[in-house]
């Protein structure tokens, strides 16, 4: 009983003592459950949390039970990654050595809306799920344009909303997107070199990029800022004109679903590093030209199925799923990101018994890609 | 036993040791769960680990409780209180032990690598199952709650005893000696 200050002695309390302390001890709990909702976001109603974004993608996309909240519509592939041992040196992660890893990965659409018809200008993305030994994993989500519209959670939140269709016109309001594009120059010019891009005939043949950068780690621990690329080793192809199977509302995946079929299809797995003051927390600025690049192995794949049972449906491609030897970097995107995804994974995770079958069906894909 | 009127050193120990861990990890939980911020990736790497070391320091606080029996409440305590405390420290030893095994297998369930620091994993403990994940990854919301509630009550009545009925009750876990 050494602890014998004035309020915590021994003793009785006179009645109005009591209520002193009562009150006291009141003031404690409240402070502590105040600072608890505080910390939650609930006395925010200004903080984009992670609930916000995902009630965004809602308000845009509508509720789409047990599919990604965003890259909604999307097909299963399966293949592996051989290492060409050239990025061992940048990087002490296992999956450079020379050798061959398994990859489970998805192609899809960007956007929330699962049954969208495929188009040539809307994004394709490229996720893989890189399986290490030992149980270590590489997870990437990477998309066919050259820098990402927007830098910041905020911006990307503000972008949605601002591209959500208008109720009453059903087309997203041109006003509402100018005040977003005034507001986010970035977005301005990163849409200048997106929309420079060329567009491929299809998913076989585009480029996909991680569009954030990373750092890789060696063994002595030093480390250097990254981005990695797909390169198609297929020939590049222009889209025409007229989508080729006109009429097709997936026509790109059938596409992609035929060549698998006939060929295992490939690409280069470019790693390009960066100079000490090349952007790496700002996804909307490419890197100048010129940067030394590595070859560092080919992704291979080799049989594609629907998403409904397929292997890549029950996985969340975090970007921050890294193996030892690969690091975030600075980019306020990789964890907004990763926590949104988590969200959307939690949630569809949880309507998994109430999804409806996928655009690109079991049947379409045995059929070779044609429905 | 009736002549014990202070926690053993061990059992204070353990105590003091875990409450700012238990504390540290509700207020990051709820904070990582509804942040977009850079902070994210901080918070979920420290929110792995610390449970983790939570799970192993209750382990050997139930073997403590055991070998060093905690005191008797002083007989001044009404038996309502006596029971309010006995079923909250039932309901805290509970989640201190189970909130790190829903968390390992919600994980598990999801397939995530469960990534202690660098290099080092742990394996799965459930089957790659997503309703599954979901049910256990709404239980660790709801538990955490509970938690919060369950360590406000507790500390709640500690600083009652502490300031108002001054039965010696806090001092029994709160001195230093």
């Amino acid at each position: 009983m050494n602890m014998k200050p004035f309020w915590f002695g021994a003793g009785p309390v006179s009645s109005a003592g009591v209520l002193g302390r009562l009150g006291a001890i009141g003031v404690v709990m409240l402070s502590l459950a105040g600072a608890f909702a505080y910390v939650g976001g609930w006395l925010s109603p200004g903080r984009l949390t992670q609930d916000r974004m995902m009630a965004a993608f809602q308000h845009v996309n509508g509720i789409h039970a047990g599919f990604r909240r965003n890259h909604a519509k999307g097909i299963c592939v399966t293949g592996w990654f051989e290492s060409s041992g050239q990025a061992a040196a940048l990087s002490k992660a296992a999956v450079f050595r020379p050798g061959r890893v398994e990859v489970v990965g998805r192609f899809a659409l960007a956007g929330g809306m699962p049954f969208q018809a495929d188009a040539p200008a809307k994004v394709r993305s490229m996720a893989l799920r890189l399986l290490l030994p030992g149980g270590e994993e590489w997870r990437t989500g990477m998309n066919n344009i050259p820098v990402f519209p927007v830098n910041s959670a905020r911006g990307f939140y503000e972008q949605l909303l601002a591209s959500s269709p208008d109720p009453v016109t059903g087309k997203p309001d041109p006003d509402r997107m100018k005040a977003f594009l005034a507001a986010h120059p970035e977005t301005v010019r990163a849409m200048q070199l997106i929309k420079q891009r060329q567009v491929t005939s299809g998913f076989a043949n585009s480029t996909f990029n991680s569009l954030n950068a990373f750092r890789f780690v060696d063994a002595a621990g030093a480390s250097v800022p990254v981005r990695w690329s797909t390169v198609p080793v297929q020939p590049s192809a222009v889209e025409s004109a007229e989508p080729s199977a006109a009429g097709d509302k997936n026509y790109l995946f059938d596409g992609l679903i035929a060549q698998i079929a006939q060929h295992p299809q490939q690409w280069r797995l470019i790693v390009t590093i960066g100079q000490a003051d090349d952007p790496t927390d700002d996804a909307t600025l490419p890197w100048p030209a010129g940067r030394r690049q590595v070859d560092a192995g080919t992704v291979t794949i080799d049989h594609a199925s629907s998403e409904d049972g397929g292997r890549c449906t029950d996985v969340n491609y975090d970007p921050l799923v890294l193996p030892s030897g690969i690091e975030p970097s600075d980019d306020p995107l990789l964890s907004a990101r990763s926590a949104a995804y988590a969200r959307s994974f939690t949630l569809r995770a949880g309507e998994e018994l109430e999804k409806a079958p996928s655009a690109v069906t079991v049947q379409e894909v045995q059929a070779g890609g044609k429905s | 036993m009736s002549t014990q009127t202070r926690f053993p050193a061990a059992s204070r120990l353990l105590h003091w040791l875990m409450a700012p861990m238990i504390i540290a990890m509700l207020f990051i939980g709820v904070g990582m769960a509804a942040s977009l911020s850079p902070r994210y990736e901080l918070l979920v790497s420290i929110h792995r680990p610390l449970g983790i070391a939570i799970l192993v320091l209750c382990l050997a606080r139930i073997v403590n409780r055991f070998i060093n029996p905690p005191p008797e409440l002083p007989d001044t305590v009404p038996s309502l209180q006596r029971f309010a405390a006995k079923a909250s420290h039932i309901v805290l030893y509970t989640l201190m032990l189970i909130m790190p095994l829903i968390g390992w297998g919600m994980l598990s369930a999801a397939r995530y690598p469960i990534v202690l620091y660098g290099n080092m994993r742990l394996p799965p403990i459930l089957p790659h199952d997503l309703t599954l994940y979901a049910w256990l990854r709404d239980l660790h919301t709801v538990l955490a709650y509970l938690f919060f509630a369950t360590f406000l009550a507790h500390f709640g009545a500690a600083l009652f005893h502490g300031l108002i009925r001054r039965d010696g009750v806090l001092a029994s876990m709160a001195s230093w000696r």
